[in-house]
């Protein structure tokens, strides 16, 4: 990779984390709200079905999450384990695609 | 050779928090969006699943869950008040603030999951 | 506290052990006058490097008891309270023997950095006016009076997990060039310190800051050439 991507991948961790944390806080906030009184699926689902609003914001977070991840888990791994180079960037991108695949699977599941 | 007595002060602290609480988010996102995606095969099914959300330790794990996720987020905000506002001279407080902010969430999820 | 100090020194390469040795406790004493007094007194083979004895050198750099130290102004009373000291070499660099440390890839990433002045192609017929109050001069003063000594470099965890990271001090130094108005070099060093290989891998775990004898912040500069890159990046020049 060259440093020019390496570059690239740090705008895009900072660019994801930005729009995450004001997905994490509203995520938070629903979470708590959510759960009191214990998780229910009517509950749930009375509030994202046919709701594009929530729609779009679990896509949009899933994609983010998923970006920000898949770049964390290249740092890490490359850091703390002898794997590093090509292979570990593939990995990583494929991991990231999984997660922003399922994540998008789910709010879709939800809608 | 790892040795403490050079990786203790908060900084490093709050970095060792940081890349910890980023991994365990990361590994428990299949497990979440699996989970969620039970409502595609229906009501009843997701409503089964979510029953086991019920447990005594189910909820202690979503609580260091929701720790995590505020630890990161909070941890993550210092570090871009760093790099983009060139916050340095405040960087032990914001990690003070940090685990304040993380605490009263962590408080907020146990006190209405319980 | 005890009359004599218990003193655990590095011997040897990197495969090497600590040997122990007794040494007499004084008031107003460094840590460098420990370690002198072994190699007079006590053992004439320890290796270890030391010049001005005041501070202003860097040479003296050491593993105190954990943390990278200059040797000359800390003293014992303040990190060995028990008596009990243990030194070692500078982390993050081979050993050459006992105490002293090959400082030569320090300086090769100093070079990789492009952490030097780099002239116009004419020299200028004027002297250069730059205001200390203004804004980049202020940026490059946070960093400037950087000595080389090491000790950030030692005390960085990036550097031991990734042998190609250029480490603070060289991007510290990049820093206080980049805000160097007379600099001509500007291009090629915002391409030098980006990638996982410069700026981009610093973490922010701003143990170069916290151990910094000089109290510089190269965590700061490193993330003033974040900045930089990322708006060279935007604008298509990177």
């Amino acid at each position: 990779m060259t440093a020019r991507l390496e570059l690239w991948l740090w705008i895009a961790a900072r660019l994801t984390a930005f729009v995450l944390a004001f997905g994490v806080l509203i995520h938070l906030i629903t979470v708590i709200y959510a759960v009191r009184g214990g998780l229910s699926a009517t509950e749930i689902l009375a509030r994202t079905q046919g709701n594009v609003a929530w729609l779009i914001f679990y896509v949009l977070f899933a994609w983010s999450v998923a970006i920000h991840a898949g770049i964390g888990t290249r740092t890490i791994v490359g850091e703390w384990t002898a794997w590093r180079g090509r292979s570990l960037d593939m990995a990583c991108l494929v991991f990231a695609l999984y997660l922003g695949v399922a994540g998008t699977q789910a709010a879709l599941g939800l809608f | 050779m790892f040795d403490v007595r050079s990786r203790s002060h908060p900084t490093y602290l709050a970095f060792v928090v940081h890349r910890l609480s980023g991994l365990v988010l990361t590994l428990f996102l299949p497990a979440h969006f699996w989970a969620l995606s039970r409502a595609i095969q229906g009501e009843a099914v997701l409503e089964g699943f979510l029953r086991w959300t019920d447990h005594s330790l189910v909820k202690a794990v979503e609580t260091l869950l929701v720790l995590a996720l505020a630890a990161h987020t909070a941890s993550g905000l210092r570090l871009m008040a760093l790099e983009f506002l060139g916050w340095r001279r405040q960087q032990k407080t914001l990690v003070a603030v940090s685990a304040g902010v993380t605490m009263a969430v962590g408080l907020g999820f146990l006190l209405n999951v319980y | 506290m005890s009359q004599t100090l218990e003193v655990q020194v590095w011997r040897g390469r990197e495969d090497g052990g600590y040997q122990t040795f007794e040494v007499p406790a004084r008031d107003n004493q460094t840590i460098l006058d420990v370690v002198t007094h072994i190699q007079r007194e006590l053992d004439p083979t320890l290796s270890y490097r030391f010049a001005c004895r005041v501070g202003m050198c860097g040479s003296c750099a050491m593993t105190v008891n954990g943390k990278a130290r200059w040797t000359c102004r800390t003293h014992v009373k303040k990190v060995a309270p028990d008596g009990k000291l243990q030194l070692q070499p500078l982390s993050n660099m081979p050993v050459i023997k006992d105490l002293v440390a090959d400082m030569a890839e320090f300086f090769n990433k100093w070079t990789r950095a492009k952490g030097y002045f780099v002239p116009a192609e004419k020299p200028s017929t004027d002297f250069a006016m730059i205001a200390p109050d203004s804004p980049k001069r202020q940026e490059a003063e946070v960093g400037i009076e950087c000595i080389n000594c090491g000790i950030c470099y030692a005390s960085c965890d990036v550097v031991a997990w990734k042998p190609a990271y250029l480490g603070p001090a060289q991007l510290n130094r990049a820093w206080t060039l980049v805000n160097d108005e007379r600099d001509h070099g500007q291009r090629d060093r915002a391409r030098a310190v980006s990638g996982d290989a410069g700026c981009h891998s610093c973490h922010s775990l701003q143990a170069c800051t916290e151990r910094c004898p000089k109290h510089l912040d190269p965590a700061y500069s490193i993330a003033g050439l974040k900045r930089l890159t990322m708006k060279a990046a935007l604008r298509g020049e990177l």
